[in-house]
This record gives C-alpha cells, sequence and structure tokens, in this order.
C-alpha cells in the first residue's frame, strides 16, 4: 500500500467518525440544514478521495448513500430515523471496507448490497431519483425548489493568472490555441488579455507561425490541475505559467482585491520600490477629502480604526486556520517522550554529581538544567495529551444502539469533555469504558414503564463526566436507573463462596465485590453484558493503568462509577525509598505519609499484620518479610502510609530517601508473570530501581494471608 | 515445531563455558558481552531469573542458565560474563542477558561439523539443543536460545514454582 493509500485511510478514518457524531446530532435536529451539509460532504469527500487513490469499491458505496443526502440537501427526502440507521450502518461498512481493503468476504458484501437496497427503496419515491434512476440527481432533472441552491463542492473559488506562451511553431503540430482558450473558459470566469507585442510588420509575417501570447485571469472552483489538464498536450511546445492570485474569495469581502500597485509589482512591470515612490508623491484619500471639507478629521480617524481592526480580525482569522494542527505519527511522539525520559535520568546524575562536588558553579548550571528539563518534559508530555471528548462521542452511537435494541430510552449527557489525558491512556481506557456503560444500560437503567412505575421520566440518562484534581484525573459514569440491589449481591456472593452466609460488610464492601473474578447478578445472559466476565477485566484495566475504582450507589436513584486515573503512564513522581540492598519507587500519588517504627514495635506490627497511629488502626505489611529480604533489619523501619480503594495500608521498609522523578521502563516480558512490579527506572548512578504496583501488591499480601 | 530442523550452512557461533560444557550460540543472536555489573534482584522472581540490568538506559532482564539447565547457580568470578541476546518470543524481540562463567571466542562450524543431538541418554532437554558439534575432541552445544526462553517455558515453570512459593510462604505467616 502506498503513502497516499495509507494517508487516504487515515483521514477516511478521522472523516468517519465525524459522520458519525453529525449523523446523531441529525437524529436529534432533522432540520438542521448545517448538519445536513456536513454529513453530505463527508460522503462526497470520502466518495471522491476513494476513487482517486484506488478505493473504487468504496467510492461506487459511497456514491449511493451520498445520492441519498444530495436528495435531503434539495428537499427531496426528510430525514428519518430509517436514512439516519441505514446511513450508520453504511459508515460501518465503509470503516470495515477501509480495514480489510481489497479482501472482502462475500457475507459483507452482502449486508452492503442489503444496506444499498434500502437507500434506493428510500430514494425511490423522491422526482430526481425517478428521472434517472441509476444515477445521480446531478445529472437528473435539477429539482424544482432548491432549498438552498449550495454551490458545488468541488472546492474553494480560487483566482489564477495563467500566462501560455506557445513557441511560434504552435500551429505546425495542428494545435488550435483558440480551442485551448475556450476550454479555459469553460472552468470559470475568465478574462482574456492578448499580447501582441511580437507581431512583426505585415510583410514580414509568416502564416505558419504563432506571434502572440495569452495571459489569462481565471476564477474557478477547479483547481490547479484542471488548469494544467487543458495544456496537458501542449506543455512541450509553450510556456506556461500558472500563478495563485487570490483564494477563497468570498464575494462580501471587497477588502481582499488587490490594488492596481501590487498586481503590477507582481507582473515584473516595476518594482516595489518604485511604487512606493509614486505612491508617497499620491495624497490619502482622507487627506483629500479633509481639504475638500467633506470630512471632518475625526471622522476620518474613527473609519480609519474601523479599517484597521477588520484587517486585523481578518488577518488573526487566517493565521489561526493556517497553523491551527499538524498531523504526526504517535510513534515519533513516543520517541520524543522516550528521549526526555532520558533526558531526566542524566539530570538526575548531573544533580547528583554537582550536589557532591559542592562547586557553586556547577550546582548553578545544574539547577539552570534542572529547570529546562522539567519543562521540556512536561511540553513533551502535553504534546501527547488529548481531550477524552472524542472517546465520548464515540460511546454516543453506543449508547444509541444498545438502548434501542433493549427498547429503553435513554440519552447520554457529557461533561467536561475537554479534559486532557495521555494518548496511551486514553487507547487503554476505551473497552473498560464501554463495559461500563454497557452495565448502566443494561442492569442500571430500567425499562421505560418499570421508570413511569417509579415516578421517574421513561427516559433514562447516562452521564459521562471528566475533570481534573492534582496528579489525577477522574472519569465518572453516572446512571439514573434502579440502583445496585445489596441483597442480590450479598446473596450472589455467598453463593460463590466470596462471602460468609452470616457476613454483615457494609453497603461499601459488597459493593466492591462485584469487581471480584467471576461475579455476575444478572439473572440470564443478555446479549449485552452479563457474560460473567465483566467488572473484574475492567478493574483489572484501571489497575493496569494505575487507576482505582470506585462505585456508589442509591437503591432506585442510580449508580455512579468512579475512575482515578494517573495523567500519564511515561514518566510520574514516586517516593524512592531502600528495603534491603534494592531500591524501589513507590507513585507519590499513592503515598499518604511516612512514619518510624522501633525494632520492638516494629515486631509487634508484624505479628499483628496492623499498626496504631495517631489512633488509627490500619494493616501493615512488612515488604521486607513479602520481598523475603535476609539482611539485617535496621534499627528504626520506616512505614509508608498508603491509600489502596479508600482504605489505609502501612508498608514496612528500610529507609526513606526521598522525591524521585521516575521514568517509566517497562519490565522486560520475561518478567510479566511477576506480581506487585509495574516497571523499572534508572537511577542517577545507573542502578535500576523498581516501581512497587501497590494495589496489587497489597492484593497479593491479602491472598497470602487468607491462605495461610 | 520442527524439531528436527536441521543445521545445514555454515555459519558462525559464539561459545562460552558453563560449567564443564562448551555452548555455542549464532552469532546473529548476540547482541555484545557485558562484564558482570550490579544486577537488580527481582523479589519474587523465580530462582534462574536473576535481575535486570541497565544497558546504557534500557532495562535487560538476566537469567542464569546453568539454574535452568539443572547445574548449580553460577559463581561469580573475574571471568564471569552476561551474554545478551535478542531472541524471537512469540514474535516479538526480546532482549536478553544470560550470565555465563565465560565467553570463549567466535568460531566457524560447518553444517558437516554438527550432528543432530542424540535423543536418548543424553542429560539435556534434547530440545534446548540444535546440535552438537565436535572440535579438537570437544563436544560444542549449539544452543537454540529461542525455544530455552519460550514463553512457553517461562511460564509453565512460573506457574509450577509460584505455587511451590506461596505454599512455603503461607507456612511462614
Amino acid at each position: 500500500m502506498d503513502t497516499h493509500q495509507t494517508a487516504y485511510i487515515e483521514e477516511a478514518r478521522e472523516i468517519l467518525t465525524e459522520l458519525e457524531t453529525s449523523l446523531l446530532e441529525l437524529e436529534e435536529r432533522p432540520d438542521d440544514m448545517e448538519l445536513i451539509g456536513r454529513v453530505f460532504r463527508a460522503l462526497h469527500t470520502i466518495k471522491g478521495s476513494g476513487a482517486m487513490f484506488g478505493f473504487d469499491e468504496i467510492a461506487t458505496f459511497t456514491h449511493h448513500v451520498e445520492t441519498a443526502f444530495d436528495l435531503v440537501r434539495s428537499g427531496e427526502l426528510t430525514v428519518s430515523s430509517d436514512l439516519i440507521n441505514l446511513t450508520l450502518a453504511a459508515r460501518d461498512e465503509i470503516r470495515k471496507m477501509l480495514e480489510d481493503h481489497g479482501n472482502r468476504s462475500e457475507e459483507d458484501q452482502q449486508t452492503a448490497d442489503e444496506i444499498l437496497i434500502n437507500i434506493k427503496h428510500l430514494t425511490q419515491g423522491t422526482k430526481g431519483e425517478k428521472a434517472a434512476p441509476e444515477n445521480t440527481s446531478k445529472s437528473g432533472s435539477p429539482p424544482p425548489k432548491p432549498r438552498a441552491p449550495l454551490p458545488e463542492v468541488k472546492g474553494k473559488l480560487a483566482t489564477f493568472r495563467v500566462s501560455f506562451k506557445p513557441t511560434p511553431e504552435i500551429l505546425l503540430t495542428g494545435t488550435n490555441p483558440i480551442l485551448l482558450l475556450q476550454e479555459l473558459a469553460e472552468l470559470g470566469e475568465c478574462t482574456i488579455i492578448i499580447g501582441n507585442e511580437a507581431i512583426p510588420p505585415l510583410t514580414e509575417i509568416n502564416p505558419e507561425l504563432c506571434y502572440v501570447y495569452w495571459e489569462v485571469i481565471l476564477t474557478t472552483r477547479s483547481g490547479e490541475n484542471a488548469i494544467k489538464d487543458v495544456f496537458i498536450f501542449v506543455e512541450d511546445c509553450s510556456e506556461i505559467r500558472i500563478d495563485l492570485i487570490d483564494e477563497d474569495l468570498d464575494p462580501d469581502d471587497d477588502t481582499q482585491h488587490k490594488k492596481l500597485g501590487e498586481i503590477l509589482v507582481d507582473r515584473n512591470v516595476l518594482s516595489a520600490s518604485e511604487l512606493s515612490n509614486c505612491l508617497a508623491k499620491q495624497k490619502r484619500i482622507g487627506e483629500v477629502l479633509v481639504e475638500a471639507n467633506l470630512a471632518s478629521n475625526d471622522a476620518i480617524d474613527n473609519a480609519l480604526a474601523e479599517q484597521n481592526h477588520l484587517t486585523k480580525v481578518r488577518q488573526k482569522h487566517k493565521d489561526h486556520a493556517e497553523t491551527s494542527t499538524i498531523r504526526v505519527e504517535a510513534g515519533r511522539l513516543d520517541n520524543l517522550v522516550d528521549l526526555v525520559g532520558e533526558l531526566v535520568t542524566l539530570q538526575a546524575r548531573l544533580s547528583q554529581k554537582a550536589l557532591r562536588e559542592n562547586d557553586p558553579d556547577l550546582i548553578s548550571i545544574s539547577e539552570e538544567a534542572d529547570r529546562l528539563t522539567a519543562e521540556l518534559r512536561n511540553n513533551a508530555m502535553s504534546i501527547r495529551m488529548l481531550p477524552i471528548g472524542d472517546t465520548f462521542s464515540k460511546f454516543r452511537r453506543l449508547v444509541r444502539d444498545l438502548s434501542k435494541g433493549l427498547g429503553k430510552q435513554i440519552v447520554m449527557t457529557t461533561e467536561g469533555e475537554d479534559t486532557e489525558l495521555d494518548k496511551t491512556v486514553i487507547d487503554k481506557l476505551n473497552d473498560p469504558m464501554v463495559h461500563l456503560i454497557r452495565n448502566c444500560i443494561d442492569h442500571g437503567i430500567e425499562m421505560p414503564e418499570e421508570r413511569e412505575a417509579a415516578g421517574k421520566p421513561p427516559q433514562g440518562t447516562v452521564h459521562l463526566k471528566a475533570f481534573h484534581s492534582g496528579a489525577n484525573v477522574y472519569l465518572q459514569i453516572t446512571d439514573d436507573g434502579k440502583g445496585l440491589d445489596a441483597e442480590a449481591i450479598r446473596a450472589k456472593a455467598v453463593e460463590k463462596n466470596l462471602l460468609s452466609a452470616d457476613a454483615t460488610p457494609p453497603e461499601s464492601e459488597l459493593f466492591a465485590l462485584i469487581f471480584a473474578p467471576g461475579f455476575s447478578t444478572a439473572k440470564t445472559v443478555s446479549d449485552v453484558s452479563g457474560r460473567g466476565v465483566g467488572m473484574d477485566v475492567v478493574k483489572r484495566n484501571i489497575d493496569a493503568l494505575r487507576g482505582t475504582i470506585e462505585l456508589e450507589s442509591n437503591k432506585g436513584t442510580g449508580t455512579t462509577v468512579t475512575l482515578k486515573l494517573p495523567l500519564t503512564l511515561a514518566i510520574i513522581d514516586g517516593l524512592l525509598v531502600q528495603i534491603d540492598t534494592g531500591f524501589f519507587v513507590i507513585p507519590l500519588t499513592a503515598v499518604e505519609e511516612c512514619l518510624e517504627l522501633t525494632r520492638q514495635e516494629a515486631r509487634l506490627a508484624q505479628e499483628r499484620n496492623m499498626i496504631s497511629f495517631r489512633g488509627e488502626i490500619f494493616s501493615y505489611i512488612s515488604l521486607r518479610e513479602m520481598f523475603g529480604c535476609k539482611g539485617e533489619p535496621p534499627p528504626l523501619e520506616k512505614v509508608v502510609v498508603v491509600e489502596v480503594n479508600g482504605s489505609r495500608i502501612g508498608m514496612g521498609l528500610d529507609s526513606v530517601i526521598g522525591q524521585h522523578q521516575t521514568v517509566i521502563k517497562s519490565l522486560s516480558k520475561v518478567y510479566q508473570n511477576i506480581t506487585g512490579l509495574s516497571g523499572a527506572t534508572i537511577l542517577g548512578d545507573g542502578t535500576v530501581a523498581l516501581i512497587l504496583d501497590i494495589p496489587q501488591l497489597v492484593h497479593c499480601a491479602e491472598i497470602e494471608r487468607r491462605g495461610g | 515445531m520442527e524439531s528436527d530442523q536441521r543445521i545445514n550452512k555454515t555459519a558462525l557461533y559464539l561459545t562460552f563455558r558453563l560449567g564443564e560444557e562448551l555452548f555455542a550460540l549464532d552469532v546473529f543472536q548476540v547482541r555484545e558481552v557485558l562484564d558482570i555489573a550490579a544486577i537488580t534482584k527481582i523479589p519474587r522472581a523465580l530462582d534462574f531469573m536473576r535481575g535486570i540490568i541497565n544497558v546504557r538506559g534500557t532495562v535487560v532482564p538476566v537469567i542464569d542458565m546453568r539454574i535452568k539447565f539443572g547445574m548449580s547457580p553460577i559463581e561469580q568470578t573475574l571471568d564471569s560474563r552476561i551474554v545478551v541476546m535478542e531472541l524471537d518470543l512469540d514474535g516479538e524481540i526480546t532482549v536478553l542477558g544470560a550470565l555465563a562463567d565465560s565467553v570463549h571466542e567466535v568460531m566457524e562450524l560447518e553444517a558437516n561439523q554438527i550432528e543432530p543431538p542424540p535423543k536418548i541418554g543424553s542429560r539435556w532437554r534434547t530440545d534446548f539443543i540444535k546440535g552438537v558439534g565436535k572440535r579438537n575432541d570437544q563436544f560444542i552445544l549449539v544452543l537454540d536460545v529461542d525455544r530455552v526462553f519460550s514463553a512457553d517455558e517461562l511460564t509453565r515453570i512460573a506457574s509450577v514454582e509460584r505455587e511451590g512459593a506461596m505454599a512455603t510462604d503461607t507456612t511462614g505467616l
């Protein structure tokens, strides 16, 4: 596949995503002409570029869908839910065609054909289609009452200066330049200027030679290539220059036309300095008016201010449009972040060395470099940040399709779409989010009748909310459904041996049980969710992102699931600690505080598996013991208090070294089965420290304890 | 897969010693040979997984092939080295360091100098050995490292030993 095709696929994917959003919006506001135009343009682009890059299948298929929307545009067809459904299905089909370009299965072809037949069925009743059943409405009779005569969506209106200087011998080849000029004139509005300076006196004229040249000012939507095509056969025997002199002409905009002087300079008739010299002699219109007593100085100044303002605004707008985005391969960004990671490591070495040398000059250099590195790190990270909104809008379709399938009425509302998250986090969030939303729709929100009986509006709501807090991003999925049934969960947990029959844990602990492997309260296995693999997988996915998941539910009023996620997966702030001879990093977001225990206290803590501090009692895990360290423990043991799933746990270790900017390196695949570690990092002196996966470590300790 | 895949062309091999035995490794799989540096131990990992080292900014796992082959663990001497190699683990290129008692030379072995490993009566798991070469009356075991460290091998042993480790751990608690 060549690079153009890859680029097309990239672009088409984006357009398809936009198309989906537009279609879903259109469903809500079926009369919005702008939305209809947007859908049409999306389809048109996919079709047009598809044909250009050899995706004929897509082009043919999309053509028919486009036809339908052309009819909608001209007011002959109304937007119905059938049309939306079909177009959405067609969108999915185009997407599939993109994915398996060139090797489509028979089955897929059938679905595509079915969609087309249905679309044709819809469009058949209209006039345009009757007139030309096998063609677009464009070639059919024009619609009688075009609602909004939109211009051909071929391209932007642009003005070109085409200079066409044939060699004198051009006539000998049988070419008639007049025909070429006529062809050019068909492309748009044009002014033809003839250059006849070279015509010799009549006595010297050779009638077989061409002595003239032409300059054509052409305003067209067809683009430069169409102009080149006109001259394709005479390229070799003539001089052709095509210059773009004005683009994107807006009929309302009269300030963009070039002044006479500028045009002359452009045409090399006079130089810019000659022009400005002459202009300096000329009086400004304002001065002339003031001299003639036609306007006051103030009035002129005001008018000038207004003019300046307009120019500025327009210029700003233009700048914005030109520099808004560039497209960069994700791999390159990953590379950049890797490099920054190495720089951070190197910087750690430099600071260490500087402090050891105690040289004030070196220390100041190192501090300066430190500041720059931190800034660079933040910048590099921010490039990878994406707003969560795109992900949210993907779920709109999911909610729509699922609720229709189940006969429920559900709307999705969102909040905080512009909250940014690292791309890698967003990519890995998709699956768990889909699962949680499915759960809301399937188990949470009731059927319309049920809701009305409970005194709620028949239409249920799924609300997605994202917001920042500290070094974390929170995602909340809220539904106004029936809430979790504590009794059902209890019964199920007892049945699955996750809870003893006489235990009465508080609600929050009970709810946490639904994240246990193999737990599912749905009585029947539905198409949507409830296959028994569910919330535990969600939890594992979120754990892998070093995030946490919390659940809150009130019977009858709904459920809220809160995901707490780290901003990035590449570089984190950590607490560097030592256990025996090894160095470890605890992610700083989990750390609450640090304590000290004497050896006596430590022994007691180990025996009881808990410590009491400031009147609070919490679990205690000795990492020395857990990691099987054999060395002599230090006289004073340090305890780092961490928060896991809302409860505080003390981690016993040897010493706390300090805060550390931690560049996360993955442990090799060889170590994929090791629990309790999420990666490694390289310290300033080149030694490797391991990053602790606190939730997993706690989980492991719990299992081992239960086993004992 | 093709367990009796013969070696049918002349190739270069790096030879290294583990205990009394001389092993050979296709040089194309060797990235570099390092002096032993500080190895960071991974807690709760298997014995033969000795830990990780920092190779110019990347983290590389180190394993002790002697333990893997059922010999006593390597005792570090002046001659000990880490052979950093590239493996194909389930289609993914993985970099791995292996401890060796000493590293000898790069040598050429003709295809006809290498015989298929004996099927029975071998101390070695024959599926780890591609062939047996001979030079100056010394046997050289040509390793199939991809297979030695295949994901299967790693996880199979991991699960067995994890259960064992858990059992001993829990008695301690």
